[in-house]
């Protein structure tokens, strides 16, 4: 404890050993070093994404319903989670593990309608016609340019991986957190906070993806040109 | 950073600040959508909306991910750390300009609209 009254005046003392440098458990560390890495996958697929866009006749053929009405709705579930989880993780600090399962459930209630919403929204778009390297016939149709340059069929590669390994990342987390709620009564507070942050990181790559994805893909109707 | 030192065994912030940010969070969305139908150009449109995912990952992080009530040096190891990483992600990017000339071959402008007597 004489090292924790040291903390203040010169932390370097912590790096000395026998202290936390960071004040947070190995488990939380190894999260949040989790995080980072992740951070760096999903960045190097949306920047890949965007260097596709930027080199490429792109087309933008997300139309207000279905595609946005959802992907609009299925954000407002990912933030509305996020608050619930954080609910959660604050009545668990206050040693009220009754109320963190409840309030977890609910945080796994709103990823599965994400899910399922945008599952739907999925095969609206499949229905449609958009396959990973193909477009439907109708949107190349209106998105070539006028000297005949046809939109890059790529854009269903890189939405379905996006959005897909970000899906995926949602239904771990809800299978993560249904452990991490059944359990709740053997598991410490830290444990919780850990399965909070990594729950909290998918709501955030969703504020990434779903600007670059589906707010730039809006069909505004100027066809015919970039 | 010792005024803290006693928060930060307790999860801090209360549960009135959390509504709040996600009050704030639901906001700015609904700004996004508003902006995607307003026509303006494409790289201004990107700079608004990176912007504002970068506020809105910010208050996730600070808040929600309780980053903010931390110690400096947890901050300090993972941000500049992963903002770095990022930035070197874009050493590539320029190279999208040269394969678009590469790939296209444009008389003199870029491809434009057609004129509005085409219009059915």
């Amino acid at each position: 404890m004489s090292t924790e009254a040291q903390v203040g005046h010169f932390p370097a003392v912590d790096w000395e050993g026998g202290a936390l440098p960071y004040r947070v458990g190995h488990r939380k560390l190894g999260m949040w070093l989790f995080i980072v890495s992740d951070s760096l996958t999903f960045s190097a697929l949306l920047i890949g994404y965007s260097y596709l866009r930027a080199s490429n006749v792109w087309p933008t053929p997300f139309p207000f319903y279905p595609s946005i009405v959802f992907s609009s709705v299925m954000t407002f579930c990912l933030l509305s989670s996020s608050l619930t989880m954080v609910f959660g993780v604050s009545a668990s600090s206050k040693g009220d593990k009754a109320k963190a399962r409840k309030w977890i459930f609910a945080t796994i209630f709103f990823g599965t309608a994400f899910i399922v919403l945008h599952l739907i929204e999925w095969r609206h778009l499949i229905h449609e016609g958009m396959r990973p390297f193909y477009l439907p016939e109708h949107w190349v149709q209106v998105f070539t340019t006028t000297d005949g340059v046809p939109p890059s069929p790529l854009f269903g590669a890189t939405f379905f991986t996006i959005t897909g390994l970000h899906m995926f990342h949602v239904a771990s987390g809800a299978v993560y957190l249904t452990i991490v709620a059944l359990r709740v009564n053997k598991l410490k507070h830290e444990d919780i906070e850990i399965s909070g942050l990594y729950w909290h990181f998918v709501d955030l790559v969703w504020m990434f993806v779903f600007p670059l994805i589906y707010i730039m893909s809006v069909d505004v109707g100027h066809h015919a040109g970039l | 950073m010792d005024a803290h030192a006693h928060v930060e065994e307790h999860f801090a912030g209360s549960n009135k600040l959390f509504i709040s940010i996600w009050g704030w969070l639901v906001l700015l969305t609904l700004v996004e959508i508003f902006l995607a139908y307003k026509p303006m150009p494409i790289h201004l449109m990107l700079a608004v909306l990176l912007g504002l995912s970068i506020i809105k990952a910010a208050l996730i992080v600070a808040y929600f991910m309780h980053l903010k009530f931390e110690r400096l040096s947890l901050i300090l190891t993972l941000v500049p750390m992963l903002l770095v990483c990022i930035m070197l992600l874009f050493v590539f990017f320029p190279d999208s300009f040269r394969s678009w000339g590469l790939r296209y071959k444009f008389n003199e402008a870029p491809p434009v609209a057609p004129a509005p007597t085409e219009e059915p």
